[in-house]
């Protein structure tokens, strides 16, 4: 931790407040992420967790507060253009490119989001050595509609690491799996984790949240309850309420 | 002063007519999302039918709408079922197939009406048409007057049942949340399919009222998917009493451009309207969606 | 893939030979009248897929920037008796701005709000034509042509040989984009627009991009259409025909290749112009209706897919 907090945040939110109508989804929420952190994001259904998400990644727009990465404020950016700079994201609902194979779907992020100018034969050799690592490299040529649940949320993941992130939201992609696809996907992700990504990870299970979080924030009602190490956080008496739903 | 009161009261009873017509769509492209661009099609298309029953038997065009009703319902069903079972159910790019698919279904009934009743405007006779009634110097053609008074117990009735009965609520359900309706043990493709019949169903009169208020063309359903996809943008998808109010806004608006500008500007005002919503607040006046 | 390019532009260039050689030796009038419908519809097809193929973005508007095309022509002939190439050009132009001005306009609208829009555009521009004296007004405006520049003997060949070019423009372009990163850019806001975002698709910019190349196309495919028929009117120059049909050529040939609205414009158009003299024009619009909703209902990858698939099952059946 104080290791941690010597370094400037990679992400720095500020004050977010996001509200749709009279309905307020995130309110006034702050909080740093260092560089190469493992951050767990919990909190029960509807308490804004995917909303702050997007708010990240830019797919909703947020008035008052600030989204800072890397020392710069990102909050009037589009998407892409966040893509570029270094966030990436999965979605809790598998969203692939529906008309492409698995290889063509990695390409589009390697077309778009690379940082520097590659030949079409490096990108390809990039994007393989990405499928390896995710162990799709079988079904490269395959189509998107054809794959598994657990396959559809590796190329998810092996899709935003084609953008080359240095910050990575998973968002919720264990979610339908059977435990040993879990540890499967989590293994996956502690693997990218030690290559300097850091990665911010929605989870409904609790198990997989605590064996991979440094830190753990939890949120309700669009509010942060709690924040600290797994298991400051499993012992609040708050989360724990907002869990049991008194 | 007196030429614009006229026009707004024109407008307002236009406005009543245009709610008539554009309600049907406001529940099968407001609630369901079924993108229906041939919806002013089969408006025309049961105008004609309207139109064939009174020249035929003599029958007037309300009693004729009536009469074709149940028949639209049933027609209802099948096109939703055949929606449903080439585009919804494939889910992968239905989106352009699916507006492809309607665009092309108006377009064949345009043209089978053209080969049926030919391309000339047609018209039918009833007692109420033709004459006027006099209020001081304003006239205000009876024909108006049944269509407002048609036009409102339609929107009347079809809130009334959207609201009061289990089924108008299993439907207003469906648009929300498919799930809880799943939940209460109500099949979402049933429901879907039920509301589709009524929202084809109700053109029965709605066709009556478009041929009481004026002769029809084979082509008119073109200017009708301005007013009718207007009326319901801008009422907010799927809201009922919006409907009314914004095609009341819509009537008012045409008539007085035409009083003001002549009839050469008038097809315009619809899409423009519309062009407008869409730009600046596409969920509407009243919308349903944030 | 280099091989495929030299042998599309030996295609291109054979054509184009072909076509000219045509205007040299044929005497009759008729295969150029006809030719020159074809020829168009391509252009229109292959412009309309750019947008509503690649980017799944369904425009109803064809016949809004095919009538701006034939009224920018109207006017650059009746103002300053500007030759056609100028005419085309400008139209050409004009087309670019009006897309560029239609993806801004649309920008956020998805799926039936933006096709809805595409209509009203249409009719909103073509109340504006009707109602302009200058060109004519509702009643329309007969146009004299120029006389006809060598090595042409004869106005309609001429146009026919400038329509071919057109094709060969429009074809080139829609290929060009489907190889590149446009492609696939388009591709994948096509298939899912917020995760394409999220992947680093400048979404925006490519729809934008998409609206301006294909109205540019489109305009100046209607352009020649005033000196061809020597007459234009809004009721003909707008006519949403051109809007249907352009869709259901490009859907019924199938836009997964750029080939396909080749095929389905060929096919249609041909079919049409002899529908067209032997029996009516309207049981020729009752066909393109008709092929449209079978071709959306039974198969809905155009006839590319179904080729495709044939290829397919064969192909497995070696294995």
């Amino acid at each position: 931790m104080t290791n941690a907090e010597a370094r400037v945040p990679l992400l720095r939110i500020v004050s977010l407040t996001k509200r749709f109508g009279g309905f307020t989804a995130l309110d006034n929420v702050s909080v740093d992420i260092p560089p190469g952190e493992r951050f767990g994001l919990i909190g029960p259904n509807g308490s804004g967790k995917t909303t702050l998400i997007n708010c990240i990644s830019g797919a909703f727009r947020t008035e008052p507060g600030t989204v800072l990465f890397r020392d710069e404020d990102i909050t009037p950016l589009q998407p892409h253009v966040r893509t570029r700079r270094g966030i990436a994201r999965s979605f809790q609902i598998p969203r692939p490119f529906r008309s492409m194979t698995v290889a063509e779907n990695l390409m589009v992020a390697l077309d778009f989001a690379a940082h520097e100018h590659v030949s079409v034969a490096q990108r390809r050799d990039t994007m393989m050595s990405i499928l390896t690592q995710m162990g799709l490299a079988s079904k490269a040529n395959a189509s998107a509609t054809k794959l598994s649940q657990v396959e559809l949320r590796k190329m998810e993941l092996a899709r935003a690491m084609a953008t080359h992130p240095k910050l990575l939201i998973s968002d919720e992609a264990m979610a339908g799996l059977s435990s040993s696809e879990v540890d499967e996907v989590l293994d996956l992700l502690m693997s990218l984790a030690s290559q300097d990504i850091t990665i911010i990870m929605i989870e409904h299970i609790m198990q997989a949240v605590m064996r991979f979080s440094d830190r753990v924030m939890c949120l309700d009602a669009g509010k942060i309850i709690a924040i600290g190490t797994p298991s400051e956080v499993m012992a609040n008496q708050r989360v724990q309420e907002a869990y049991l739903g008194t | 002063m007196d030429l614009l009161l006229d026009a707004v009261v024109i407008g307002v009873l236009l406005g009543c007519f245009y709610a008539a017509v554009s309600i049907g769509l406001s529940v099968s492209f407001g609630l369901l999302d079924v993108p229906h661009v041939a919806h002013p099609a089969f408006l025309v298309l049961a105008a004609y039918l309207v139109f064939f029953i009174n020249e035929h038997y003599g029958i007037d065009p309300l009693v004729a709408g009536l009469i074709i009703t149940p028949l639209f319902f049933v027609f209802g069903l099948a096109a939703y079922r055949l929606y449903y079972e080439t585009f919804e159910r494939r889910g992968s790019d239905a989106g352009v197939r699916g507006i492809a698919f309607f665009f092309g279904v108006a377009f064949i009934i345009e043209v089978l009406i053209i080969l049926q009743f030919g391309v000339d405007q047609r018209s039918v006779t009833a007692a109420y048409i033709g004459k006027s009634w006099r209020i001081g110097d304003m006239r205000i053609p009876y024909r108006m007057l049944v269509a407002f008074g048609v036009a409102m117990a339609l929107t009347l009735l079809l809130t009334l049942y959207l609201s009061k009965t289990y089924m108008g609520r299993a439907i207003r359900a469906v648009a929300q949340d498919q799930e809880a309706l799943r939940l209460m043990g109500a099949n979402p493709i049933r429901v879907k399919q039920w509301a589709f019949g009524i929202a084809t169903a109700v053109l029965g009169l709605a066709g009556a009222l478009l041929i009481i208020v004026a002769p029809i063309d084979p082509t008119l359903d073109r200017a009708y998917i301005g007013r009718t996809f207007c009326v319901v943008v801008m009422a907010g998808l799927g809201s009922m009493s919006g409907t009314l109010v914004a095609a009341v806004i819509l009537g008012v608006a045409e008539s007085i451009v035409l009083t003001m500008f002549g009839a050469s500007w008038a097809p315009a005002i619809a899409f423009a309207m519309l062009l407008g919503v869409l730009a600046v607040r596409p969920q509407g006046l009243f919308g349903r969606r944030s | 893939m280099k091989r495929k390019g030299i042998l599309f532009w030996i295609g291109a260039a054979v054509f184009l030979a072909a076509t000219f050689l045509m205007t040299q030796v044929v005497g009759n009038q008729y295969p150029f009248f006809a030719g020159y419908v074809i020829l168009q519809f391509i252009v229109l097809a292959v412009a309309w897929s750019i947008l509503g193929g690649y980017a799944g973005y369904v425009n109803f508007g064809t016949s809004a920037f095919f009538g701006v095309g034939v009224y920018t022509a109207v006017f650059l002939a009746k103002a300053f008796g500007a030759p056609l190439l100028v005419q085309i050009a400008t139209a050409a132009a004009i087309g670019a701005l009006m897309g560029f001005a239609l993806g801004l306009l649309t920008l956020r609208m998805q799926g039936i709000f933006f096709s809805i829009a595409t209509i009203a555009l249409t009719i909103i521009i073509e109340t504006v034509i009707t109602n302009w004296r200058f060109v004519g007004g509702a009643a329309g405006i007969q146009i004299e042509r120029p006389p006809t520049t060598p090595p042409f003997d004869n106005y309609v060949q001429m146009l026919f040989f400038v329509q071919a070019l057109l094709v060969v423009l429009a074809v080139a372009i829609s290929r060009y984009i489907q190889n590149s990163w446009i492609g696939r850019g388009l591709q994948a806001l096509r298939d899912d627009e917020l995760a394409a975002e999220c992947t680093g698709v400048p979404t925006l910019r490519l729809k934008l991009m998409a609206c301006v190349i294909s109205g540019a196309l489109m305009c100046a495919a209607g352009a020649p259409a005033a000196m061809y028929l020597q007459f234009a009117n809004p009721a003909s120059a707008f006519d949403l025909n051109y809007s249907v049909s352009a869709l259901a050529m490009s859907l019924i040939g199938g836009t997964a290749h750029w080939s396909g609205p080749i095929i389905g414009a060929i096919l249609l158009s041909a079919t049409q112009q002899l529908l067209t003299v032997t029996i009516s024009s309207e049981v020729n619009v009752l066909l393109l209706g008709v092929m449209l909703v079978l071709f959306v209902v039974g198969a809905p990858e155009g006839i590319i897919g179904l080729v495709r698939k044939i290829f397919h099952s064969r192909n497995e059946g070696k294995e």
